[in-house]
């Protein structure tokens, strides 16, 4: 259990601004902070990772990182944080990145085998790709074996098919180790594949939180419409079949007969549009 | 006969692993701090770049001789006198040399990726941890140029070596008083052989730093 209750005083582009933050989080959960840019998320982040100092509580597992002014150092806090990118130890192969953390050989390379770097191991962080960096700073972050992961905005500097490489090998080691992890992502679509809560701060203020498909599926007005987006997963109910479709930032279900579902899969673009009513949901190939 | 280089290599020996130990925590420091008292600081250590070598030997003089309380405390309590003698020159040495082992070190600091020294803490490692495989190991360039320089400065010294510590054959002689020396008493074949060689290790030196530097940018992407 972890419990968060912290006051802090931003100086933002848009003037000083106060990040107000009282929340709970269960052991195992995996939760995506959203909201606009400069509404606090990475400062929340950093806060809890001990870079940035607050007033409040943090409570980890019966411990506290922060309380009366006292902060125990980012160095003694379990955490594994994934920045952005270029956070890799230049001097250092590989595998040296991972021991730098903790010497222990047999996690290194089980962790560099579940992100497929075990051939790339002795190489330096120079000579890999983008998202190559990334799954080594994923596997770094995980050497301590934390208690809480966090991920700054992971993904945001790599093309869409490296995401969707990533999120899969982030959803995994989430599961393998049991780890509570925070994310903050901008991508409706990220969101709904990892996380199982959403929260979307505002402002410095938490203006959402709630299950993940309740806090991205918002109802829509029935003007017409033909959009293009990434079709995210088909549930089936009683006798129709809903789809959850991925347009720009927003996720939203489309009723489809079990016919139509037939020509179409996960992952797929595909446009939705209105005639009337209800909206139609087609391939663009069609 | 080449008495005074090895006196020149033996000060600036000495005054590199001093200043790199002085300049280390000072140099780490400035890159870091966002204090108001920066800009002081970094004002009086880069004060002997510009001040005339004869300014800095006068005040060191004037601070280590023995009419002065520092100067009467070391003679009363361990009878070492400050003044003409070796230790002075490493100490005045030590002050002239401290802005070309700060700046570079303090550079190469400030050039690191912010990203890379965070997540060091947060891989569970202290700021001296974070200094020593971290922050030097990707700044080998700064780190080179800080030493190299910082020993060929010394060895090029003259103004403040003359003043504060004479020349005393085998004691405070060194290679750049030998030659001002040799002009005097118009040995001009000493001298050019002491100069040439001052003049070819001083091209060496600055051609390695150079040539280092470069390969490691192409190997690291620095």
């Amino acid at each position: 259990m972890i419990n968060i209750n912290i006051k802090k005083t931003l100086h933002g582009v848009n003037g000083p601004m106060n990040l107000d933050i009282d929340l709970s989080i269960k052991q195992g959960e995996f939760i995506a902070l959203t909201g606009p840019s400069g509404s606090g998320k990475t400062t929340l982040l950093r806060v809890l990772a001990g870079l940035e100092v607050a007033e409040g509580e943090i409570e980890v597992n019966k411990s506290f990182w922060l309380k009366n002014n006292k902060s125990i150092k980012a160095k003694k806090r379990s955490i594994g944080f994934m920045h952005q990118e270029n956070a890799l130890f230049p001097n250092m192969s590989i595998l040296q990145n991972l021991l730098f953390v903790i010497n222990d050989l047999e996690l290194a390379l089980r962790l560099l085998s579940l992100a497929g770097l075990t051939e790339l191991q002795d190489r330096y962080p120079k000579t890999l790709s983008g998202g190559q960096k990334q799954r080594v700073s994923l596997c770094r972050a995980m050497m301590r074996k934390p208690d809480i992961l966090l991920l700054d905005e992971p993904l945001s500097a790599l093309d869409a098919k490296m995401r969707t490489q990533l999120q899969s090998k982030i959803l995994a080691l989430h599961k393998e180790f049991n780890t509570t992890t925070i994310m903050v992502s901008h991508e409706p679509s990220e969101i709904y594949k990892l996380s199982t809560r959403t929260i979307i701060l505002d402002n410095g203020h938490i203006i959402k939180d709630g299950k993940t498909q309740e806090v991205l599926l918002k109802s829509q007005g029935s003007q017409k419409f033909s959009f293009e987006g990434e079709l995210l997963e088909l549930k089936e109910a009683d006798v129709i079949i809903i789809a959850i479709v991925a347009i720009g930032q927003q996720i939203v279900e489309i009723v489809v007969s079990k016919k139509e579902a037939l020509d179409l899969q996960v992952g797929q673009t595909v446009i939705v549009g209105t005639k009337a009513f209800a909206p139609t949901i087609l391939c663009p190939s069609r | 006969m080449f008495e005074p280089f090895y006196i020149s290599f033996k000060l600036a020996s000495i005054t590199v692993l001093i200043l790199f130990l002085i300049s280390l925590p000072l140099s780490w420091y400035l890159s870091q701090t966002q204090s108001k008292i920066k800009p002081f600081i970094e004002a009086l250590t880069a004060l002997p770049i510009v001040l005339p070598p004869s300014v800095l030997g006068f005040y060191i003089l004037v601070a280590l001789s023995q009419n002065s309380p520092l100067g009467t405390f070391f003679k009363d309590t361990f009878d070492i006198s400050l003044v003409f003698n070796f230790t002075s020159l490493v100490i005045a040495s030590c002050f002239y040399s401290l802005p070309f082992m700060v700046q570079p070190l303090q550079s190469g600091f400030e050039s690191l990726n912010k990203n890379i020294l965070e997540a060091s803490y947060l891989c569970g490692k202290s700021k001296l941890q974070t200094i020593l495989f971290v922050a030097l190991p990707n700044i080998k360039p700064a780190l080179i140029t800080a030493i190299i320089i910082t020993f060929a400065h010394t060895v090029g010294e003259f103004g403040v070596v003359l003043m504060v510590g004479g020349s005393i054959p085998g004691e405070t002689k060194v290679a750049s008083v030998a030659i001002y020396e040799m002009v005097e008493i118009m040995d001009y074949k000493g001298a050019h052989i002491y100069s040439a060689i001052m003049l070819g290790m001083s091209f060496i030196v600055l051609l390695s730093v150079y040539t280092f530097n470069a390969k490691h940018k192409r190997k690291f992407g620095l």
